[in-house]
């Protein structure tokens, strides 16, 4: 039975990670129809800000309790990194054809994953002292990290919070009537490249700071986007691209198959994911929560 | 319509010499160059197989395949496993068995992924292709996980040309270069006689107007399956090609990031043309090997080029250079 807990308290942390990748992915190709290959790099460098950030911090010897608002910095850097991508590399690709747009990113992938080796080279950064200054929970006779129930927490709180921005303020209104009709919203008097620059910067900003809560509890290393981008497909796919319900859905469904997985069938836990995926869009193409 | 015979005969007796001009020049190479290029030159000839696959369903078809590094993966294991569990040293025998499994496979993939179209396709191919990554990385006691899989020397024609002794290395790239050469040789030919087949063209019809050729009663899921398995199956072959040469099969020839490298050749070459992702597929491996050997962040590299290739050059080296000849010819004329 504490086992069971322990196995759903750690795939509601690891689903909290994925749908921040995945809401962000998500979000990008509802409003812009831009599927971002580079989403799962700009989830490793908001790791790698944090990681580095809380290294540097500990070395001047700041105090444990402030470090926990480094947090969030490695998630606003990574939604500045998108403020500078999207009008410099993406605007121009909206008229072309989607095979140009999956390019550029591919592209932006490859620049974006070296530019971190650049920066921090090859060796992992661990921000563990933060994992490690909450106290532990006790969960049935086992010891569980406390700070396991902070990523869920976020993950929660982000999921509400983009509910609550979509659809409930002026804002909302008009990214949907923009992801709905570009034109129109156009014709409407909305500022359209306001509108995508901001939709793309929130979406990057998701993605780093699941890369930002995601690093005390593993080190960030290189590579870890690019299997992160793979996972966060499968969730979309499942879920249906574009939909916020269908990134939630999808992010709890791949996290408990994958905790399932390694705890059963440890050698086909990724390939029962894809097959997952691919079941998915055969039987309904648009995933579980998608419109056509 | 009697006279469009005529025509293509006429244009078709100068593009065989200039092919046949070609390969002579490429014949002669290993004559000049040394081993390194030599090797070099077979690993391009290799992709450019590859990506002209590749090309029969991005240029033609108008589907973009994130996920073909499965048949070339699928191509590379199957000569693995047949060199390791099986003992078989003939690279006939590779190709007789690894064909018909990589064609089996491609069907396969093939009559699942053509349902969809656009991103949808892009996504599905990619999952299915990662299906088989993770095949491989997970079941190490059969595939060696990521250490891969040692491919000895196979023979050639049969057994009439082995490689032991001294000296075994530099006469097996020269020799493995013609006979990559002239399988490339007989790629060419037949997929030049597929596009320009009554087939090759409904797939075109197919990429420019899909309603359009519905109405002329083409059966467009059938046509874009058929076009999926020749594609899958001539990365395949490439696939099968390139093991021996290089010696080793890890999982990184199955893993998406490959099927991205296929996809950047066809455009760096020009996918709206036949010999573009030929062209794509030498210059790409010079462009990579180059890159690594320069840098340690040729990522960087590829990815710039990349972005600027879409971005200024979209239509690849050859149909740039197409259009500036055509620019050039309308200028003297005038």
């Amino acid at each position: 039975m504490t086992i069971l807990t322990i196995q759903i308290l750690n795939s509601l942390l690891y689903a909290s990670v994925l749908f921040l990748i995945s809401a962000g992915l998500s979000l990008i190709f509802g409003v812009m129809r831009i599927v971002n290959m580079a989403h799962g790099t700009l989830y490793a460098i908001g790791a790698f800000v944090t990681a580095w950030l809380v290294g540097r911090a500990l070395a001047l010897g700041v105090s444990l309790g402030w470090l926990f608002l480094l947090l969030p910095v490695g998630a606003v850097v990574v939604a500045l990194i998108g403020f500078v991508i999207e009008p410099l590399l993406l605007r121009p690709f909206y008229r072309r054809a989607e095979e140009y747009q999956l390019l550029v990113t591919f592209g932006l992938l490859l620049i974006l994953e070296d530019v971190v080796r650049l920066i921090w080279g090859g060796t992992p950064l661990s921000a563990d002292t933060l994992m490690d200054a909450l106290p532990s929970v006790r969960v049935g006779g086992l010891v569980y990290p406390g700070y396991n129930f902070v990523v869920i927490a976020v993950g929660a709180a982000a999921a509400l919070a983009l509910w609550l921005v979509i659809y409930r303020t002026r804002f909302g209104v008009m990214l949907r009537a923009t992801s709905q009709d570009r034109r129109m919203a156009a014709a409407l008097g909305i500022n359209v490249s306001l509108v995508y620059v901001s939709a793309f910067a929130i979406g990057c900003f998701m993605a780093g700071l699941g890369g930002a809560i995601v690093v005390p509890t593993q080190a960030a290393v290189l590579g870890m986007g690019i299997d992160a981008l793979i996972l966060a497909f499968v969730v979309v796919v499942i879920g249906g691209l574009g939909s916020l319900q269908g990134a939630l859905v999808g992010a709890l469904i791949v996290s408990l198959v994958r905790t399932a997985g390694i705890q059963f069938f440890p050698e086909l836990e990724l390939a029962i994911l894809y097959l997952i995926a691919a079941v998915v869009l055969l039987v309904k193409p648009t995933g579980l929560f998608g419109e056509a | 319509m009697k006279a469009e015979p005529a025509v293509s005969h006429r244009s078709a007796l100068p593009l065989a010499g200039a092919a046949l001009v070609i390969l002579l020049g490429f014949a002669l190479v290993p004559l000049f160059a040394g081993t390194y290029q030599t090797q070099l030159l077979t690993y391009g000839l290799i992709a450019a197989i590859a990506a002209l696959g590749f090309n029969l369903l991005l240029g033609y078809t108008g589907l973009l395949s994130f996920g073909h590094s499965a048949y070339f993966g699928m191509g590379a294991y199957i000569v693995a496993f047949l060199a390791e569990d099986f003992g078989l040293h003939s690279m006939e025998g590779y190709i007789l068995i690894g064909l018909p499994v990589t064609a089996i496979l491609s069907a396969l993939f093939g009559y699942i992924c053509v349902r969809h179209t656009r991103i949808f396709f892009g996504i599905l191919t990619l999952a299915l292709s990662q299906v088989l990554w993770s095949l491989a990385f997970k079941f190490f006691w059969v595939t060696g996980g990521s250490d891969g899989l040692r491919i000895p020397r196979p023979t050639l024609l049969g057994g009439l040309v082995d490689f032991t002794g001294p000296g075994a290395f530099v006469r097996f790239i020269n020799v493995y270069y013609y006979y990559v050469l002239a399988v490339f040789a007989i790629c060419v030919v037949v997929m030049w006689v597929i596009v320009h087949s009554p087939f090759g063209k409904a797939l075109q019809a197919i990429r420019d107007n899909e309603v359009r050729a519905r109405f002329l009663g083409l059966r467009i899921r059938r046509f874009r399956w058929i076009a999926f398995l020749i594609s899958g199956t001539f990365t395949g072959l490439a696939g099968i090609l390139w093991a021996p040469l290089n010696g080793l099969a890890t999982p990184d020839v199955l893993y998406w990031t490959f099927s991205g490298e296929i996809v950047f050749t066809a455009l760096l070459g020009g996918f709206r043309n036949f010999t573009g992702p030929i062209l794509g597929g030498i210059v790409f491996t010079y462009l990579k090997t180059y890159a690594v050997a320069t840098t340690e962040y040729w990522q960087l590299l590829l990815g710039v080029v990349l972005v600027l290739l879409v971005l200024v050059l979209p239509t690849g080296i050859v149909g740039a250079l197409t259009s500036l000849a055509t620019r050039f010819k309308a200028r003297e004329k005038s």
